[in-house]
């Protein structure tokens, strides 16, 4: 699979884009362009956050990328960066702004000297962040549903006639039996696990399982992802 | 006394909730046990007819929420047992003359000198699916081990589970050993691997039922019956007694069991 200039993730509050590379503005609109005309119906509706990093992008290279997500039905809800002259061309065409999460860090950590840093991390910095789901603790019965704007985890079965969707990955302590939908908003890395996959039905972001290929369907633990634009199924040993 | 209400429910109608309702009641006061049975089946009642009683109802279950009759006027006493009573439903009338209030009011009152109350649902998710569920302490779902019943078994399951009802408990009915035997039927493991509930009670397919529903003397008062000494063996079981299930079938899976030793259901 070609690399993409940029990354497509879901998170607890949509999707965000990052742009993390050091390709022209234009290669990266136009592989964005592709990627999102290649999963029309997965895309459609969602709303991006975009990630800049420390790159400077000017205004009218903003108003590009805006103008491509919007064509295509997405909606950019918010430009965050690390740029001074990039969150300001933002501001200028009205978007919502927000400093880099990476560049707070190296700010903070830079007025530390190394020993404060080094305390911290042993008491305080051991945790990671994670991303947040919701949790059903029984069996998902036929008829009942359950969505997620994070990732879903259900502790049993989730039965014929059942249906998990979640915005991220889709855990299931059990049997899936019923339809599963991970990576609802269009995050292509979303996946779905089971201890036993016998799905009726399973998708990530917009391409489906077709039900008649058996051999997806394990009765052991097994984990299903997007590899080279079609979902496989691998069983763990 | 603190009696226990048990709704008797299924998904799928026909499966054996009247059938069930009258042998585990006749049971139930054969061990000595006080028990009221009420059809809660409004417009198509027939758990009076199964329990032979059908020529003795004077008063029904509307006339006793409506205040036209005393308690004791719509609890029809049984022939062989004087420590079991019907209350009948109302054949004429409609099943919104009763609501989900009226029941556990009516069950909060028979609560105080019985031991068991069961109730007969009719089948669906309509009112008198919520009047038969509201007063529940205790969820029996009855089905029969075919696909189309277990799927319908796992959606009232879940309407169940969502209105605080659950967990609930199975009651497997018509089951015919020989056809699990040669695959061509869902084995008890099977249903329970789909519906992850505790079974009560699996009772045989058993041709005396019938006769005995037609004759109103329910087959759980006779010795002969397969289907009658699996019903007795049911009101055992929820007497607290340890027996064992008159059946071939295994174990549930390994992985079953892992999950279940990790807490799952
Ligand atoms: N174990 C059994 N063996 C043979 N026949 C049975 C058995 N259990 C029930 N039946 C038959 O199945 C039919 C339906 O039973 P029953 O009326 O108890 O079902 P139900 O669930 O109450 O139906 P409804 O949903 O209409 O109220 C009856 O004819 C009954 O005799
Ligand atoms: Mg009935």
């Amino acid at each position: 699979m070609r690399d993409d200039p940029f990354s497509i993730k879901g998170s607890n509050d949509g999707l965000l884009l990052s742009i993390d590379t050091s390709e022209s503005w234009q290669t990266v609109t136009r592989a964005l362009a592709d990627k999102l005309d290649a999963r029309k119906q997965a895309f459609a509706g969602a709303i991006f956050k975009v990630e800049l990093w420390e790159r400077t992008v000017a205004k009218s290279e903003l108003r590009t990328l805006r103008a491509i997500l919007e064509r295509r039905g997405v909606t950019l809800s918010l430009v965050r960066s690390a740029s001074e002259s990039s969150l300001e061309a933002a501001k200028a065409l009205d978007l919502p702004t927000e400093l880099s999460k990476r560049r707070q860090a190296r700010r903070r950590r830079a007025k530390s000297s190394p020993k404060t840093v080094l305390r911290k991390m042993a008491l305080g910095n051991s945790e990671e962040a994670g991303s947040p789901g919701i949790m059903f603790r029984r069996t998902l019965r036929s008829g009942r549903t359950i969505h997620s704007d994070g990732h879903a985890i259900v502790f049993g079965d989730v039965n014929p006639g059942a249906e998990v969707s979640a915005v991220g990955d889709i855990v299931v302590w059990g049997s899936l039996r019923g339809v599963a939908h991970a990576g609802s908003a269009g995050d292509e890395t979303a996946v779905v696990c089971a201890l036993e996959m016998r799905p009726s039905q399973l998708k990530i972001a917009g391409l489906t399982l077709s039900q008649d290929s058996a051999k997806h369907q394990q009765r052991r633990p097994a984990i299903a992802r997007i590899h080279d634009q079609k979902i496989i199924v691998k069983a763990g040993d | 006394m603190a009696g226990r209400v048990i709704t008797i429910t299924s998904g799928k109608g026909g499966v054996g909730k009247t059938t069930a309702t009258a042998n585990i009641g006749i049971a139930l006061a054969s061990q000595g046990k006080r028990v009221v049975v009420i059809d809660a089946d409004i417009g198509l009642r027939n758990l009076d007819v199964i329990m032979g009683l059908e020529n003795r109802i004077v008063y029904d279950l509307v006339d006793l929420v409506e205040g036209s009759c005393q308690l004791r006027q719509a609890m029809i006493k049984h022939k062989k047992f004087n420590s079991l009573f019907l209350i009948p439903a109302a054949q004429t009338r409609d099943k919104m003359a009763v609501s989900p209030d009226d029941m556990v009011a009516l069950t909060d009152e028979l609560r105080q000198d019985c031991d068991y109350i069961l109730i007969d649902s009719p089948a669906g998710i309509e009112r008198g699916f919520r009047n038969a569920l509201e007063p529940a302490d205790e969820v029996l779902i009855v089905t029969n081990p075919e696909v189309s019943a277990v799927r319908d078994a796992d959606r009232i399951i879940g309407l169940i589970e969502a209105a605080d009802k659950g967990p609930g408990k199975l009651l497997l009915n018509r089951l015919k050993i020989d056809m699990v035997n040669k695959g061509e039927m869902l084995s008890s493991d099977d249903v329970y691997d789909i519906l992850g509930l505790e079974i009560v009670g699996i009772i045989p397919e058993d041709e005396l039922v019938l006769s005995a529903s037609n004759s109103g003397i329910p087959v759980s008062l006779n010795l002969d019956s397969k289907a009658g000494m699996a019903f007795n063996n049911v009101a055992r079981r929820m007497l607290g007694e340890d027996l064992p299930f008159m059946k071939l079938d295994a174990k549930p899976g390994l992985l079953r069991r892992l999950a279940q030793f990790f807490g799952g259901n």
